[in-house]
């Protein structure tokens, strides 16, 4: 069965339109996954350059990973408890030749052939920050003062088909992680959130920090929201693009011991260590970007691109 | 509240709260989120609640309050259960 594809608003769907019609995103016939123009991927490598820069001029340490996580780990992540909608399974073919030729042709019809496709051992990877924290845990004890990690702009994958161009079902999330004793998370993640309100004012968006919840699914989802919006555990930076809502540009993640005592990440003295996650959205900034200051970055004003591009 | 719905709660609690304080130790008005209660474990006290009562909290008691002390849990309960809340 196919699932129900979000419809955009007049103004996304106009935005949407022309971005195709200018050659900015290329079409690949799914609603929410789009191919990127050149020029579309040099504003976005410039903006990972720049956070990057950003994080690794404040100590941070690159990691990166595949966008695939092991299923395992999403398993124990609890990742299925709170966004069954959004999670994506790894599936491939198990049988004889007899099935691969029954299965060849259903699809070459286009019918069902799920019934040969059986789970592997991967997932598609949900955020950016999933395979940090185990990687981190299994270094040992971390080291005074805890660590501060760039995973860099990596591929993320969310169930929800749409045809708001700003909602992909597989974007860069560009994700930074700090693992350390409660107060310093605490603070790190609040400095970032105001860091992060200023570089996107930088590059003349209208951004506002605001208080904000994950889409956690069903009726324990919206207690956890309720939660999640009452300990202000997730911050978000919203940019006014194609209307009638803002966009969610970046957020701002406050785990407490969540991850710490899943992956048994250990403090210097043994304690369990706090985790905190920000992840800016490279497409939406680079969408935000484009509506904002139009669709050809040379005549963009010299203060954004001095921001972007600062060796010309 | 009777007695015996504060006890079915404390084994709630006891079985679902994941507290770093003894459940037997708690006052009814004690803090639960003081005593350790997390937010993911307090939606599985919200549902072991639902189980062991056989009620349906509905969605404006999905709250961080109603899960905020055993007399609390305890009042909603009763309210859903058509008992008095006080007593």
């Amino acid at each position: 069965m196919s699932p129900e594809v979000r419809q955009a608003s007049a103004d996304q769907a106009e935005f949407l339109a022309a971005l195709i019609e200018a050659g900015l995103l290329l079409e690949s016939g799914v609603p929410g996954v789009y191919g990127h123009s050149d020029t579309f991927e040099e504003i976005r490598e410039r903006l990972a350059e720049r956070l990057s820069a950003e994080a690794s001029s404040r100590g941070a340490e690159r990691l990166r990973f595949p966008p695939v996580l092991p299923r395992r780990q999403l398993e124990s992540s609890g990742y299925l408890a709170s966004f069954p909608h959004l999670a994506g399974s790894v599936y491939s073919f198990e049988g004889d030749e007899a099935d691969a030729r029954v299965q060849a042709d259903r699809a070459a019809a286009h019918e069902d052939w799920s019934e040969f496709q059986h789970p592997t051992e991967l997932t598609m990877m949900p955020a950016a920050c999933y395979p940090v924290y185990p990687a981190i845990a299994r270094r040992g004890r971390l080291p005074a003062g805890g660590v501060f990690v760039d995973a860099g702009g990596a591929w993320v994958f969310r169930h929800e088909p749409s045809h708001d161009p700003m909602r992909r079902q597989i974007f860069h999330q560009h994700e930074l992680v700090r693992i350390a004793e409660p107060d310093a998370v605490l603070e790190w993640r609040d400095e970032w959130a105001n860091r992060g309100l200023e570089l996107l004012r930088g590059f003349g968006l209208a951004a506002e920090l605001d208080v904000a919840n994950d889409p956690f699914f069903g009726r324990r989802g919206r207690m956890l929201a309720r939660n999640q919006q009452a300990e202000r555990l997730k911050l978000e930076l919203l940019v006014p693009i194609a209307g009638p809502e803002p966009t969610a540009c970046a957020s701002f993640n406050h785990h407490r011991d969540h991850f710490g005592s899943n992956y048994g990440i250990e403090l210097s003295d043994g304690s369990t260590a706090h985790t905190a996650c920000l992840g800016f959205g490279h497409e939406r900034i680079v969408l935000g970007l484009l509506r904002t200051h139009g669709f050809d970055p040379a005549t963009w004003p010299a203060a954004v691109r001095a921001e972007l591009w600062p060796d010309r | 509240m009777s007695d015996h719905t504060i006890t079915q709660i404390r084994n709630v609690l006891a079985q679902h709260g994941r507290l770093s304080t003894n459940v037997e130790a708690l006052a009814p008005d004690d803090d639960l989120f003081a005593a350790g209660l997390s937010s993911h474990a307090s939606v599985n006290v919200m549902l072991a609640i639902e189980d062991a009562f056989d009620i349906e909290f509905p969605d404006s008691m999905l709250t961080r309050s109603v899960f905020s002390s055993i007399s609390a849990i305890a009042d909603a309960v009763g309210q859903l259960q058509g008992e008095p809340a006080a007593g």
